[in-house]
């Protein structure tokens, strides 16, 4: 068996600094200027899949819309070119109330209006999903997604801080803010829709993204506990060409289930798999460069991890 | 080294690997469609000739149907084909006409073996079997202001007899504010207030007028008042529910001020939405003196007889009920609470002044739907839904003295009877507006897509991840993979047990599962590698491996389930899912990759020479 090769990380950590300073550049500004293309899980409003049985023209589907009064409706097809989905623009449908207080007749919905519509030329069409969302649920929703993102960043700092010790927690801390930022960052310049289920994705990356800063500050901790008489750039160096086989191999595994999420698990999940993987793949960057760096940055020292009462773990178990 | 488990630890592996296999089984057994058949009232009796008779009506329209099962409350029929479904909902409806509630529903098939253990299969989402979601609002600000006009109502009149002179007196966003001519009636007046309406409150408010009073509704009594609303809303939705004949139903609160609907099955939204936007209401009307005047039947015949003739004229109707509550009087026989707001107690005292003696009637009134069969010029049969409204006496009784805002109706029979009339008075009270703040509707198609999809993903994903073990780590990914497999099974199986509903995100959750529970092994693995590159023998590097690894293991998991856990506490129905999946999957998974790998890595090399690892 060979010994392990170490390489030297650290030495380019200031073009990982230029990368990554970039990268969050692009995205503040992406996000800055044109924002999210927010979903109708944040905004509100009505959304209607419809199936047809031959492959659908779009541009009749909204003539068809516009001809029975339905101001701008956005029409594109969704999955294959049988599937169609309608958003309706403008401002988004007030509060409904389900039946009329005097004679108990029901209010017709939007989406209702627009399946009547579709079908009133004949043509064999199948309601395939209804998403109708009132602007206060969508506000709600924009607040609470924010607010367990601080909620999970503040937890995990406090754990890691308690767990490792402080100079850990605010690169563990940063490492995250940054996945999550380049991860909104691409959703903001590709334009593609955020919604409900990509907010899930960016909490699981946060998730995913913390695993593997774990994992290689573990190590650190460890090899600076060890190891006497080594520069903390070096120490560094070392615990990471350990963990980049176990870095890889993880990222790998994962990004395969993505990718056959990505292929096979249908356009509901498409982007949910593609934030997943983009946030994989600056969680595993940033698991070397980040937190390291930020670490290094901080000037940690062999001292600060040095507990007496903890010592070296026993290997007392059978 | 010997790195060998006691029998005991080899022997949970082995009974919890048993018990995920035998909780994930069920699952494996595909649900079939089926019609569920049951009646308006649970006294009617479903038997074994209703189920003959729905079974027939099948075969004439020659839908294929096994399996029928009646146990006197409802009955079960079985299809073959998942696209009947809908026909023969429609052919057994107009069969066995509208005292019956027909629904759709999917049957289990898990064998009595496994049932007989509480093995169930995991219900699917609505993502996956196709149906409504409505989440709706409660408008609790009008409850609150209809409430204030009563108390204002009330106030007044309380102030005109004991001879408190003020200016005026107005409802103003949410408080009730008086304006006087001097401070000594302004004292008065809140003596008044304090000793008479513990509901509402004085508010000093600095800078005040000294000659006004502004009064809001206690903490207590708002709270209370909600919650009232709430729960009124959610009787009455339950009942409607109930008529649009859906298997599982949900129905319950969710926050503050909203109410969760989902009905699984259900296509048709502009059906549905009538059904549940419609609330039964109250006439409360005289027995009528000569033959002038209607007939109505009595919801439950009783001693009372059949029917009874009530006047024409409703005194009050469920809009002025404000509750009504089943108790006992000092007797300890079963009576129930009415309270009425103060146009509702007016009216009442003055219907009643002059009728003591004479017999009140309360009729309850439902808005319902029936299907009308006809055949159009081509033969096919046509089902429309054709809305009437039925109207039922559920109370008789004699007026003992002048009514008002608070009565009560004693005599109504058993503590059961006494809970039903005040269920049913709940029910008609017209509860506070609701509306519809999220709509979503799955096609059924679209359903049955998702969990193809939903499948298929998982099996490629796990597959590449089996393979990419077994050619990194050899012998050792065998290992890992086994662990995986029953990692799979132990989420299953778990989910399964603790009634979790499988939704497309869900489904998400144990494809990353997947992807991401192979890490502790690969962690482990890593290090083994890393101990004999160093040096140590082969039993000593398997040692350290799973020692040394084990930290980093659990701190990582700790991080990720608490991101897990925040997920769920912020999330809505898919996130929460997904959450779940995660939880339970970080969880399961470090006890196979963990525990069990090291089971049976002991068992292949544990206790004897080992030259050389496959790793």
């Amino acid at each position: 068996m060979t010994q392990l090769k170490v390489y030297n990380f650290m030495g380019i950590r200031r073009l990982a600094v230029g990368l990554s300073a970039t990268l969050l550049v692009l995205s503040t500004i992406s996000l800055a200027t044109q924002g999210l293309q927010l979903g109708l899980d944040f905004t509100g409003g009505t959304q209607v899949e419809v199936g047809y049985q031959s492959p659908a023209n779009v541009e009749g589907v909204r003539a068809q819309l516009e001809r029975a009064g339905f101001e701008k409706p956005v029409v594109v097809h969704f999955g294959s070119d049988r599937d169609v989905l309608i958003r309706l623009q403008g401002k988004p449908e007030p509060e409904q109330a389900i039946s009329d207080e005097q004679d108990g007749t029901v209010k017709k919905a939007l989406s209702d209006k627009v399946y009547e519509a579709l079908q009133s030329e004949g043509a064999d069409v199948e309601l395939r999903r209804v998403d109708f969302v009132g602007p206060q649920i969508g506000e709600e929703l924009r607040e609470d997604g924010g607010l367990g993102m601080l909620a999970a960043l503040i937890v995990v700092m406090f754990y890691v801080a308690m767990r490792f010790q402080l100079k850990f927690a605010i690169g563990a801390v940063l490492a995250l803010a940054h996945d999550v930022m380049i991860t909104l960052g691409f959703f903001s310049l590709m334009r593609f829709e955020f919604d409900l289920t990509v907010l899930a994705a960016i909490l699981a990356v946060v998730g995913y993204s913390l695993n593997d800063t774990i994992v290689v500050s573990d190590r650190i901790r460890e090899n600076f506990r060890k190891i006497r008489n080594m520069a903390p750039l070096d120490v560094i160096n070392e615990s990471l060409s350990q963990t980049l086989w176990r870095t890889i191999n993880t990222s790998l595994t994962t990004l395969l289930v993505l990718l056959s999420l990505f292929f096979l698990g249908g356009e509901l999940i498409h982007n949910f798999a593609i934030a997943l993987m983009v946030g994989v793949g600056v969680g595993t960057y940033s698991s070397i460069y980040v937190a390291a760096t930020v670490m290094l940055a901080m000037d940690i020292q062999r001292e600060d991890l040095l507990v007496p009462e903890k010592g070296e773990l026993v290997d007392d178990l059978p | 080294m010997p790195n060998k488990f006691p029998l005991w630890k080899n022997l949970v592996i082995l009974l919890v690997v048993v018990f995920g296999f035998v909780y994930a089984a069920p699952n494996l057994y595909p649900p079939d469609p089926a019609i569920q058949l049951s009646g308006q009232s649970g006294a009617m009796l479903i038997d074994q000739a209703v189920l003959d008779k729905a079974a027939a009506a099948l075969e004439q329209a020659g839908i294929d149907h096994f399996g029928g099962e009646a146990d006197g409350e409802g009955a079960l029929l079985r299809l073959g084909d998942i696209a009947e479904q809908l026909r023969a909902k429609e052919v057994i409806q107009a069969e066995m006409g509208n005292d019956y509630i027909v629904a759709l529903n999917l049957a289990p098939t898990t064998p009595d073996a496994l049932s007989s253990l509480g093995a169930v299969p995991m219900k699917l989402g609505l993502d996956l079997r196709g149906g409504v979601h409505f989440l709706l609002e409660v408008d609790l600000k009008s409850a609150l202001k209809t409430r204030l006009e009563g108390d204002l109502e009330d106030l007044k009149t309380t102030l005109r007899e004991e001879r408190v002179r003020y200016r005026s007196f107005a409802l103003i966003d949410g408080q009730i504010i008086g304006q006087f001519r001097d401070a000594e009636e302004v004292d008065k007046a809140t003596a008044l207030v304090r000793q008479n309406f513990p509901n509402l409150q004085p508010l000093s408010i600095p800078g005040q007028n000294a000659l006004s009073l502004t009064l809001a509704l206690s903490v207590q009594a708002s709270s209370d008042l909600e919650d009232n609303t709430i729960k009124q809303n959610l009787t009455s939705l339950r009942n409607r529910v109930n008529e649009i004949g859906v298997s599982e139903p949900i129905v319950s609160r969710q926050g503050k001020n909203r109410i969760v609907v989902e009905l699984p099955g259900i296509q048709d939204t502009a059906e549905a939405k009538r059904i549940i936007g419609k609330t039964a209401n109250l006439e409360f009307r005289l027995e009528a003196q000569s033959r002038i005047g209607e007939l109505f039947d009595f919801r439950d015949p009783s001693s009372q007889g059949v029917d009874a003739r009530l006047e024409n004229r409703a005194i009050i109707t469920g809009e002025n009920v404000t509750d009504a509550r089943a108790s006992f009087d000092e007797n300890g026989r079963p009576q129930v609470n009415i309270s009425l707001d103060s146009k509702g107690g007016w009216a009442m005292g003055h219907a009643t002044r002059d009728n003591i003696g004479n017999r009140l009637g309360v009729l309850f009134i439902e808005y319902k739907t029936r299907l009308e069969k006809s055949v159009d010029e081509s033969g096919t049969v046509e089902l429309t839904p054709i809305p009437y409204v039925e109207k039922h006496i559920i109370s008789l009784a004699t007026v003992q003295a002048q009514l008002g805002k608070q009565f009560r109706i004693t005599g109504a029979g058993n503590q059961r009877e006494s809970s039903e009339l005040a269920l049913l008075l709940r029910a008609g009270a017209l509860a506070a507006p609701m509306y519809i703040v999220e709509e979503r509707t799955i096609g059924p198609s679209l359903g049955t897509e998702n969990i193809q999809l939903g499948v298929k993903s998982v099996t490629v994903g796990l597959l590449a991840v089996l393979l990419f073990m077994l050619v990194i780590y050899r012998v050792f990914g065998l290992f890992a993979n086994l662990a995986l497999a029953t990692n799979l099974l132990l989420l299953v199986g778990i989910m399964s047990l603790l009634g979790a509903t499988l939704t497309l995100p869900g489904i998400a959750g144990i494809v990353l599962t997947v992807g991401m529970a192979v890490d502790a092994n690969v962690l482990i693995f890593s290090r083994i590698r890393e101990e004999l590159a160093a040096g140590l023998s082969p039993q000593g590097a398997i040692s350290a491996g799973y020692d040394r690894a084990f930290v980093s293991i659990l701190d990582a998991n700790i991080t990720t389930l608490i991101v897990a856990l925040i997920l769920y506490a912020i999330g809505s129905g898919p996130v929460q899912g997904f959450a779940v999946t995660l939880s339970i999957g970080i969880l399961t998974s470090m006890f196979t990759s963990i525990v069990m790998t090291r089971g049976v890595v002991n068992l292949v090399y544990g206790g004897r020479k080992v030259d050389r690892l496959w790793i």
